[in-house]
């Protein structure tokens, strides 16, 4: 589904990624963990598309396509989707305008007529029950006042909307209660198909209680520097990042 | 100095012409202002560049023109005026069109409306309730510092005159339609009168349009008392052509524990001056300032608004937007003066503008002069592009950057045109906002012009 490699990626000309290769099939949950400035969420704004991130080298390839060429809106159709580490505030417009204009170019895209607004609203309820999403927050302006929960609830219920193939959940944990954390975490469980991959990036082993990965990776100073199962998250959890960070230093 | 006399003088000039004919046909209690009035503007002139509130705004480029004017209209003018329908057609409203400035003739100068409202010409309504217009006329406009304002009541004739006695409601509004129409380039002015009286709740529309493509200059003056306990709510909607100057002063003078709001919406016009003026006359009263712009080529739109808090527990809130597009320049001016008595004042403004080239230009101002203690204000502008994160987050979930751009901008449009009660007008502003911002012209169908 998605291949990366030897991606090296620079902001303002600071080189952040330094080469980074990884390989994600459909059906595989991967996490990507790290200490923080290690370029998680460069790698996340990387392949959803953001420009202020010059990719330098290297190629990522989406099925089959070269995803780097793609505009973001077209990433998004294509079915990538990114749940944001802090998800934008856009006050007047409302969730139901924005949800709705989203969802009819995906089927654009993919030659179906937009919903009748009747098919919409279903739509719109079904997947909020799915998500546990408050029914008013979709009568407001996207993330306007929402807390922080609150926004990340409403990340997964837009991915529930969109229905990706592959979801880079952004620090989604983060800021998250426990209550809040486990409704989110059962969202994405919920949406989870054979066919369809998760890449979770956290600094926490806690979210992979609830989201079970099948590939663990460890993101230092902008390369991977460890991949295993699930079980690496767990000792992270245990001994933090130093170990890595020192068995990195050494071999330099 | 000598241009700026040369300008004045040419609008003296027209009272020393007309002033026979214009003291002749209207009301003696009118009349007695226009004297004094003509000094005032003798002595302050057009406003220029000088000026403190019109420091961002060149009037010269519309004042320095020799228009026609005319006094004493002829009826047979009012048939276009007559066959004016306005195209918002869900819109269920009391219509009463003006012509340059005068009240139709044709069907009567005043009308009764439910709850015994009356509403119709300014200069007929002098002379039928003398006592009305002595106790309200001429007693809210007024300024020290524009001439502009004592130009209208040194010379204006006729306008709109409505009385709304006390504990009347009227759910339906009065929607009023500004034509101008000429063969020749001309000067109007007109006084509007609104008489709110307490416990009675009235919203009002008002509509410029511009029926023909001559050069336009309008000066109007709106005067509105609103009683204690009363409702009251002013739209504007400004959709002339680009070769039009529009010039308003709108005084709106709150008693105690009443609501008022007013939101000027500016979709087209050369050069826009919009004054705003609440005066907050007693405890517990309440205003809203709403404004949205929207500009492109070489148009000018200047909001100056002044909101005083006399009586103590007074609430004011200011919410103006503006997108600038091409060459187009802006100005905002929000004044918040607060007495040294009115304490528990809560006074808000807030001014918001999107800039869409780098030859766009907003100049925005706030101030404040605060004299009480216990006082809760606060005021921000803004003056930016898009925002990128905004942006880029829609582009996320599938939605490409044209289409991305117009909803941001909507969105921050909306936000004015949502305090909008009417609404089948807040529907139709929304459309006609959409319009614009697509690029395409949002005009009312009636619009005879084209602006190229």
């Amino acid at each position: 589904m998605l291949i990366i490699k030897d991606l090296k990626a620079a902001i303002a000309g600071k080189t952040i990624l330094k080469g980074i290769s990884l390989e994600v099939k459909s059906g595989e949950i991967h996490a990507i963990m790290g200490p923080n400035g290690s370029g998680k969420s460069t790698l996340a704004a990387v392949l959803a598309g953001r420009d202020f991130v010059e990719v330098t080298e290297g190629s990522v390839t989406y099925f089959g396509k070269d995803l780097l060429s793609m505009a973001p809106e077209d990433r998004s159709k294509e079915g990538i989707f990114l749940g944001f580490q802090y998800p934008i505030e856009i006050p007047g417009v409302s969730m139901v305008n924005f949800m709705k204009t989203a969802v009819n170019e995906h089927r654009k895209h993919k030659g179906l007529e937009p919903l009748s607004a009747s098919d919409f609203l279903k739509l719109m309820r079904d997947k909020k029950e799915l998500v546990e999403i408050d029914s008013k927050l979709a009568n407001r302006s996207v993330n306007e006042g929402f807390s922080g929960g609150e926004k990340k609830k409403n990340e997964i219920f837009q991915m529930a909307m969109l229905e990706p193939k592959l979801a880079i959940l952004d620090e989604t944990d983060s800021g998250l209660d426990i209550d809040a954390l486990r409704i989110v975490a059962n969202g994405v469980n919920k949406l989870k198909r054979p066919d369809n991959s998760t890449i979770v990036i956290t600094h926490y082993q806690r979210l992979l209680d609830y989201i079970v990965p099948d590939v663990v990776h460890v993101l230092y100073d902008g390369r991977i520097v460890k991949t295993s199962g699930k079980e690496l998250a767990l000792e992270l959890e245990d001994k933090g990042y130093d170990w890595i960070k020192k068995e990195v230093d050494n071999q330099d | 100095m000598n241009e700026k006399s040369e300008v004045t003088e040419f609008f003296s000039g027209l009272y020393t012409n007309n002033i026979k004919k214009i003291t002749e046909g209207s009301s003696p209690h009118i009349n007695s202002f226009r004297e004094e009035a003509l000094e005032m503007f003798t002595k302050l002139g057009v406003p220029n560049r000088k000026n403190e509130s019109y420091k961002y705004t060149n009037l010269d480029l519309f004042f320095k023109h020799n228009y026609k004017t005319y006094f004493i209209p002829d009826e047979s003018d009012f048939q276009k005026a007559e066959e004016f329908r306005c195209d918002v057609t869900d819109l269920d409203a009391h219509g009463v069109v003006l012509l340059n400035g005068f009240y139709p003739t044709i069907n009567g100068k005043l009308r009764k409306l439910p709850g015994g409202i009356t509403i119709g010409s300014l200069n007929e309504a002098a002379k039928q309730f003398p006592d009305l217009i002595e106790k309200h006329y001429g007693k809210y406009a007024g300024s020290k510092t524009d001439g502009l304002i004592h130009l209208n009541t040194a010379m204006a004739y006729d306008g709109v005159f409505i009385h709304v006695p006390r504990g009347s409601v009227l759910k339906k509004p009065v929607q009023v339609v500004n034509l101008v129409d000429s063969k020749e380039d001309t000067f109007s002015q007109h006084r509007n009168l609104i008489i709110v009286e307490e416990n009675s709740e009235f919203t009002l529309i008002i509509c410029d349009h511009t029926l023909s493509p001559q050069k336009f200059l309008t000066n109007a003056v709106t005067e509105i008392y609103v009683g204690e306990n009363a409702h009251f709510d002013i739209i504007r909607v400004q959709n002339e052509h680009n070769n039009a100057c529009k010039v308003t002063h709108t005084f709106i003078h709150q008693e105690k524990n009443s609501y008022a709001s007013s939101n000027n919406i500016t979709l087209h016009g050369g050069l826009v001056r919009n004054s705003t003026f609440h005066y907050l006359g007693g405890e517990g009263a309440e205003c809203n300032s709403y404004g949205l712009y929207l500009s492109d080529k070489w148009q000018h739109i200047d909001n100056f608004v002044n909101i005083e808090h006399a009586f103590p527990n007074c609430t004011s809130n200011q919410l103006f937007k503006g997108v600038l597009d091409e060459m187009a320049t802006g100005a905002f001016n929000g004044r918040i003066f607060v007495a040294p008595d009115a304490q528990g004042t809560l006074a808000y403004q807030k001014n918001n503008n999107i800039l869409l080239t780098d030859d766009a230009k907003m100049d925005t101002k706030p101030q404040l002069e605060i004299y009480a203690d216990d006082v809760k204000c606060s005021h921000g502008a803004t003056v930016g592009q898009l925002d990128d994160d905004a942006l880029f987050y829609m582009q996320s979930r599938g939605i490409d950057k044209r289409q991305s751009r117009l909803m941001l901008m909507f969105g921050f449009a909306h936000e004015v045109i949502q305090n909008i009660k009417v609404e089948a007008l807040r529907e139709r502003m929304d459309s006609l906002v959409m319009q614009r911002l697509k690029g395409e012209l949002s005009r009312c169908a009636s619009c005879m012009v084209k602006c190229g």
